[in-house]
């Protein structure tokens, strides 16, 4: 009976993936860029978060107000200065200069914050939960979180579907100097989705210090989870990330079902087997498999 | 009349290749200019830094009395500069009413809209909600006509919009290239085809390895002449 | 038409391999290595010291640029390998008593072997993926390690080879020996990667770079080529990882700072970066350069990171081509004889 446990924990903790990851599909899908800093910078909105809890005596709640358009400025200048640059440069260079800036940020917090375990109050919905049985609890904080996470990624869906911006995110993604010959400010368009990607980040970084306590190097690991969620998805799809964040919380869950230390380990080992499954080599012969045998 | 387009003794590269070579000409408002030329001549490289999406290293470009050599591809689109770039170029995966409808970044005003465009070229209407990439050669050059027109331009730049394209859909082509050029939109356009081109100009332009070598009204001009040009048969200094 | 012999015609260019530059810097680079072997006797020990740290540090940074700069595989997941190296070193000297140079050299090739397993899941994918897998396969052995219940692993507390070396050797001849092992591994995957690079194996590793699909339609095998970059570049990381036993004594699986951290990786990055991507001698003057930092400026810990990320991110953006790659370029200077030179005669 703890199996359903652990999958329906599995997916609400992939609600969490999926809030987190989104911003990092966005602008992989719009510019191809992977932000290996993202995490960090979800990080920092938590200590963000922090300051002003603690300064100001408000709820992290209230705290998203400042933090949130604070969030967008940064992406719009990260875009502006450093990524834009970097995406002119070649490839393989934003991944260097994101990374650079991973290891400065996780650095920088390490400096300015201690390395202690802080956390953020998530109020009365922390620790209320709904008894189902005995044994399944669903906490009413991972219900809000996937809640959450759905709403984002449905109103990325919308703006992208629905509107100009989204529009021109499109085309600007698809052909940037076609874009630009029918009017489209390509530059300004990647800055603001940069904004979006980061100021989501952030959404899901006082998310994180409300679910669990973190540190500066939390950055590093919660990146990795958002990362495979990701790819399991399938790069570029917004829903498939939900898709992907549900499947890693499920494997994380269950891994964790088998022994306590293979939590990692288990959203690991499915997101390369989700690897091989699809490549040139997997994909074919699984297609046999499944051919020969259903 | 008045001039719309200056260019003046304009230098472009096409990686290490010196693709235009102290090009000057004008082009007076209302008028359509044609642009012919082999493969390879600098036709193509020559709209697209008018049009803002290639750098010259030398010249300069005046549209409308204003100096736009610096300028940015998206705002002289926004100045009235709408180029039909050659080869199409849709967005793919954009719907073919989403493919018109980008083009309203360029915030000009006018008689184009989404409905107008589709009036204007009627074999889009059933396909407003397609796919573009999955559009036939006809009619993705029908809706990157009417994404240009999108913009309101007041100078319309086509690169070669008859290639890959049955004589027949050409032709329609070419009907509604006649409607705007009657509704006063300035026009240059590059054409292989010198009949259809020679048919729609005021003026002839032909190019040669970068520099025209060939210029007149359609009347002073044989297509014997124009041939002979095209071929390098015989070449004459451009005007300064 | 004659009957003699005809004469083909002179070509009227010759193909170089050799400049008269190359060959006078390869031969100083060689005194060089010979010079360096005397070390232990001329230098005293904390040179010795510091100069180990070097020479892994060179290892690593000419293994990611093997990866990065010359098969355009960016991994974020090579101190995965560098794990491997120092843990299969502990395995064969701490558990089954092998002397703990033979146990390096054979973790150096348990490096290379664990590497093709793992190239056959990571290889087919694309930059971002490719890059998010590799650091995941990292992991895995991190975790693996940390979970391993063998006391001669140690765990998620770390081991140390401190047994091994002092049942044998004085502090004294470890350090000497370790130097050696140090510079010879330089010196041995110096000659190799070179040797590549001048093959047939280093032009098509040029042709993927530029174009993967006209390469392969030209025949050139582009699995395999990236096949055994990423092979080699296991082996070396490992190689590295032995030598960081050797010379620190223990270690730990997790962590930001342990063996298998992605601080590594960091490092890498920075050498690269500020030497020159794609170049041979880039990585070298990278190390030195990320060595100097190190050792001459003290600088608190924190700080460090923070530099190295700061200086990287100013590398990749103002001088992508780094130090060396810059050089190169302005006065068209190749020091190490990797690549083809047309010399046309009239």
């Amino acid at each position: 009976m703890s199996w359903i446990a652990d999958i329906v924990h599995g997916i609400l903790l992939g609600g969490f993936y999926a809030l987190l990851a989104s911003g990092l599909a966005l602008m992989f899908g719009v510019m191809r860029i992977i932000n290996l800093a993202h995490g960090s910078l979800a990080l920092v909105g938590a200590y963000m978060a922090l300051l002003l809890t603690e300064h100001l005596h408000i709820s992290p709640y209230l705290a998203l107000a400042p933090v949130l358009p604070g969030a967008l400025i940064v992406g719009y200048l990260l875009q502006r200065t450093m990524l834009e640059r970097s995406l002119r440069a070649g490839q393989l260079v934003p991944l260097l200069t994101t990374f650079g800036l991973l290891i400065a940020i996780a650095n920088l917090l390490q400096r300015f914050f201690s390395p202690d375990v802080h956390s953020l109050d998530a109020g009365r919905i922390g620790p209320a939960s709904w008894h189902v049985s005995n044994t399944l609890s669903i906490p009413w904080f991972d219900v809000l979180t996937l809640g959450i996470a759905v709403a984002v990624l449905g109103g990325l869906q919308l703006v992208l579907r629905r509107t100009q911006l989204g529009r021109e995110l499109r085309a600007t993604a698809e052909d940037p100097d076609t874009a630009e010959l029918v009017g489209v400010n390509a530059r300004a368009v990647y800055a603001r989705a940069t904004a979006i990607a980061v100021a989501i980040a952030a959404l899901a970084g006082v998310f994180y210090g409300m679910r669990s306590g973190f540190d500066p190097n939390a950055g590093a690991s919660e990146l990795l989870y958002a990362f495979e969620a990701v790819v399991i998805g399938g790069i570029g799809s917004l829903w498939g990330t939900l898709g992907g964040g549900i499947v890693l919380g499920i494997s994380q869950e269950v891994g964790a079902q088998i022994n306590q230390e293979y939590f990692a380990l288990g959203g690991h080992v499915v997101f390369l087997a989700v690897l091989v499954a699809r490549s040139a080599y997997g994909a074919p012969r699984i297609r046999y498999a499944l051919r020969r045998f259903a | 009349m008045s001039t719309l387009l200056q260019v003046e003794e304009l230098d472009v590269r096409h990686g290490l290749l010196q693709a235009v070579r102290h090009v000057s000409f004008e082009v007076a408002d209302g008028e359509t200019l044609a642009l012919v030329g082999a493969n390879g001549a600098g036709k193509s490289t020559l709209l697209r830094a008018i049009a803002g999406a290639h750098r010259p290293v030398g010249g300069r470009v005046v549209f409308d009395g204003r100096d736009i050599t610096a300028m940015p591809a998206h705002r002289r689109v926004k100045t009235g500069i709408a180029l039909v770039p050659e080869g199409r170029r849709l967005f793919p995966n954009l719907t073919v009413e989403e493919n018109l409808s980008v083009a309203r970044a360029s915030g000009r005003d006018g008689r184009w809209t989404v409905d107008e465009v589709l009036a204007a070229f009627p074999l889009l209407e059933p396909l407003r909600r397609k796919r573009a990439a999955s559009l036939s050669g006809g009619e993705q050059q029908a809706t990157a006509i009417g994404r240009a027109l999108m913009t309101n331009p007041r100078l319309l730049l086509l690169d070669e919009v008859s290639l890959g394209l049955a004589p027949v859909v050409v032709e329609g082509v070419y009907d509604s290239l006649r409607t705007l050029i009657e509704s006063g939109t300035t026009i240059v356009l590059v054409e292989q085809d010198l009949t259809r081109a020679m048919g729609v100009a005021d003026h002839v332009m032909c190019m040669l390895e970068g520099r025209v070598v060939l210029e007149g009204a359609r009347g002073g001009l044989t297509r014997e002449q124009v041939t002979d040009a095209y071929f390098g048969l015989r070449r004459r200094e451009a005007t300064a | 038409m004659t009957e003699r012999g005809l004469q083909p015609p002179s070509p009227g260019f010759r193909i170089q391999r050799w400049t008269p530059l190359s060959v006078l810097f390869t031969g100083g680079l060689s005194g060089l290595v010979v010079v360096l072997a005397f070390a232990p006797v001329l230098l005293g020990e904390n040179t010795q010291n510091n100069l180990i740290q070097l020479y892994f540090l060179v290892i690593m940074a000419m293994m990611w640029n093997a990866l990065a700069g010359y098969g355009g595989l960016v991994s974020v997941g090579q101190q995965g390998f560098i794990g491997i190296g120092a843990y299969a070193a502990v395995f064969f000297s701490v558990q089954h008593g092998l002397n703990p140079y033979v146990s390096m050299l054979f973790a150096t090739l348990i490096g290379g072997a664990v590497a093709i397993p793992v190239a056959a899941v990571v290889l087919w994918l694309r930059n971002g993926a490719f890059a998010i897998a590799t650091w995941v396969v990292a992991e895995v052995f991190a975790i693996l390690v940390s979970l391993d219940p063998n006391p001669a692993i140690g765990g998620g507390t770390g081991t140390s080879a401190l047994l091994p070396f002092t049942l044998r050797y004085t502090p004294t001849q470890r350090l000497h020996y370790t130097y050696w092992a140090a510079l010879g591994s330089v010196a041995v995957l110096l000659v190799l990667l070179f040797a590549l690079l001048r093959s047939r194996l280093g032009g098509s590793l040029q042709a993927i770079r530029d174009d993967e699909e006209a390469a392969a339609s030209v025949g050139v095998r582009v699995l395999l080529g990236k096949g055994i970059l990423f092979v080699v570049a296991g082996a070396g990381c490992a190689a590295a990882g032995t030598i960081i036993l050797a010379w620190q004594l223990s270690v730990l699986p997790l962590g930001p700072d342990s063996v298998f951290g992605i601080n590594w990786t960091a490092r890498m990055i920075f050498m690269v970066l500020v030497g020159g991507l794609g170049t041979f001698e880039g990585p070298i003057i990278g190390a030195v350069v990320l060595y100097v930092l190190q050792t001459y400026i003290s600088i608190n810990g924190v700080w460090y990171f923070v530099m190295l990320g700061g200086v990287a991110i100013g590398f990749a953006l103002l001088l992508p081509r780094g130090i060396w790659g810059t050089i190169q370029e302005r006065f068209n200077v190749r020091l190490l004889p990797v690549g083809y030179r047309l010399r046309i005669e009239d």
